[in-house]
């Protein structure tokens, strides 16, 4: 799986950006996305999400369950 | 902006430094011109070619600030741009669905701005308005939870625009990271938001930070945040960089304690604090506004400052404006200034026209000075201990020349026989609106100058007359267009000359309530 950022509780305040180990995160019309074949959970960054403990809106960056959970290498 | 220069006498060789931060001034022709207010107040010599507690380098530093500096506010503009919105930081004051209210954050109508934007903004508000001498990054957000942004926002205005005054505001957690990049801009102001010395009170109010790569919560992410904060004022302060310090009085949470951050931020060398009422209401959805924390009264609020007074300077005029705004404090002409608007600007950065503008401004603001000086020496009587307060509206000009209806704020002065001090400022809702009173704004007015015995206006209808009167407060419009030293003055020597007659029964004043919202131009 990987995260994926609710349009709608995005702010755009880009704290999250800078954050993603894997430069997974971009913008697009003023809110962020992430893309999810780029992003690992931080598994093997850091103990939990970057995207997560960055935003300042809860429920905001969540686990897309569409995706198959990420596997280390 | 022309009119302001018709009664100016403009003697340049005759200009020198003024005091800026306080305005407790006295007038007494016989005395040595100095006072000392109240127990632990400083000597405030009004008269003194410079601010007795200030080394003419920080004097330099302030002089133009509108932020830093009560009298430069009415002469000098300040524009902030929203570069950095990201923040590292949770403020139970503050919901980032919103507006921040308190740490006055631009709303979803706002840009924000990338750097290279903001720098084509300052550049041409800095040509359309001479006046504007500081470019503040304010948020919304932490200025250095984006460090990047930041710091090429004011790289390319260093180069561009050197005579602007660069400032920065954070909440300091990842300040003591970034003092030498703040010091290689010269960066000379910074302001840090500080509520707290102790986790214990820390914890209501930061619910989370996220530092190092991880989210602390509670008393813990309180302890790093104050430990985070004291460090780096006391490198800022090393590096000579000039700090003041924000505070958010929350009753209940850290009344008690803002003496303990005054005494606290002064011993490491803030040079200004700034202690602001809560803006808390339900609609923001903050976890105050929720909760019902409600903010200060103007009393609780004023109590909270005069008992900080002796610490670090203490600043009054505070408008708590949007970080976005463009223009005087108290006035907000972003509209001008949209991005659309900016492009098709044809701007000229002219440093020479500036400074040539900026020299007039100087020479008004040192006439307007001296003509107040004058006016109180001759006014001042002898303190009795008699202390009320008045409420003034003006359009800034240091007179008494606004119309009431038209007054959109009122500036609150404290009144003894022997001083006239100026202890802050009330938003009042536009009271006249199409030529029209509405009855039904009145009310609000009285409740934000309720605590006063008279308020000092250019007019006044008959209506908001007999309304004011009613409530207690006398309107008075026998001093229009004089200064507003000396108007006060003269209408507290007549007030207490009624009441020893007999005439006028003196009685205290009630508390008066603070406008919520963050300010924005009527």
């Amino acid at each position: 799986m990987a995260y994926k950022i609710v349009g709608s509780q995005c702010t755009g305040c880009s704290a999250c950006e800078p954050e993603c180990p894997n430069d997974a995160i971009y913008e697009k019309n003023g809110v962020f996305f992430i893309k999810p074949d780029k992003c690992t959970e931080c598994i093997g960054h850091f103990d939990e999400a970057q995207c997560v403990a960055a935003c300042p809106v809860d429920l905001t960056c969540i686990i897309d369950t569409a995706y198959p959970r990420y596997q280390a290498a | 902006m022309e009119a302001i220069f018709e009664n100016a006498t403009p003697n340049l060789s005759r200009l020198r430094p003024i005091t800026g931060i306080k305005v407790e001034i006295t007038g007494q022709p016989a005395a040595s011109g100095c006072e000392t207010e109240g127990g632990e107040g400083k000597a405030s010599c009004g008269t003194s070619d410079g601010p007795d507690d200030m080394s003419p380098e920080v004097w330099e530093k302030v002089k133009n600030h509108p932020c830093y500096s009560e009298e430069a506010h009415h002469h000098y503009a300040r524009m902030h741009v929203a570069v950095a919105p990201a923040c590292n930081i949770q403020c139970n004051y503050c919901n980032r669905k919103y507006d921040c209210s308190n740490e006055s954050r631009p709303g979803v109508v706002s840009q924000k701005l990338t750097p290279d934007q903001a720098v084509k903004k300052v550049i041409a508000v800095a040509s359309e308005i001479p006046q504007m001498t500081v470019l503040g990054i304010a948020g919304p957000g932490d200025a250095l939870a984006s460090p990047d942004k930041t710091f090429e926002t004011f790289r390319q205005l260093q180069e561009q625009a050197p005579d602007i005054k660069l400032c920065l505001s954070t909440n300091g957690l990842m300040l003591p990271d970034y003092v030498d990049e703040i010091a290689k801009y010269n960066v000379d102001h910074v302001t840090i938001t500080i509520n707290m010395i102790d986790a214990e009170v820390g914890e209501k109010i930061y619910p989370w930070i996220f530092y190092n790569h991880k989210r602390y919560y509670g008393r813990e992410a309180a302890q790093i945040l104050t430990d985070r904060q004291m460090l780096g004022l006391e490198m800022l302060t090393a590096r000579g960089i000039l700090t003041k310090i924000n505070s958010v009085l929350i009753p209940g949470v850290n009344d008690k304690h803002l003496y303990e951050v005054n005494r606290a931020v002064k011993s490491r060398g803030a040079f200004l604090h700034n202690i602001m009422p809560l803006i808390s209401e339900a609609e923001h959805g903050t976890v105050y506004g929720l909760t019902g924390q409600r903010g200060p009264s103007a009393q609780e609020l004023k109590d909270v400052q005069d008992a900080c007074m002796g610490g670090a300077n203490l600043m009054r005029h505070c408008r708590q404006c949007r970080a976005d705004a463009v223009g005087l404090l108290g006035e907000d002409r972003s509209d001008e200034f949209t991005l659309d608007q900016i492009e098709q600007m044809d701007v000229v950065y002219d440093l020479e026209k500036r400074r040539a503008y900026q020299e007039t401004v100087e020479a008004e603001r040192q006439a307007q000075h001296n003509a107040k000086h004058d006016a109180l020496a001759a006014h001042a009587g002898a303190d009795d201990g008699m202390k009320v307060l008045v409420a003034v509206a003006t359009t800034g000009g240091g007179k008494v020349n606004e119309h009431f209806g038209h007054a959109t704020e009122f500036q609150i002065f404290e009144l003894t026989a022997a001083s006239a001090m100026f202890v802050g400022h009330r938003r009042v809702d536009l009271y006249c609106q199409g030529g029209e009173g509405a009855e039904e704004l009145l009310p609000s007015v009285v409740t934000a100058i309720n605590d006063c015995h008279a308020v000092l206006v250019a007019k006044i209808g008959a209506c908001p007359r007999d309304e004011l009167k009613a409530a207690g407060i006398e309107p008075v419009d026998a001093y229009a267009h004089e200064f507003i030293e000396k108007a006060a003055l003269t209408w507290f020597a007549d007030y207490r000359s009624r009441v020893a007659s007999g005439e006028t029964f003196h009685i205290q004043r009630g508390d008066a309530s603070i406008r919520q919202g963050a300010f924005m131009a009527a």
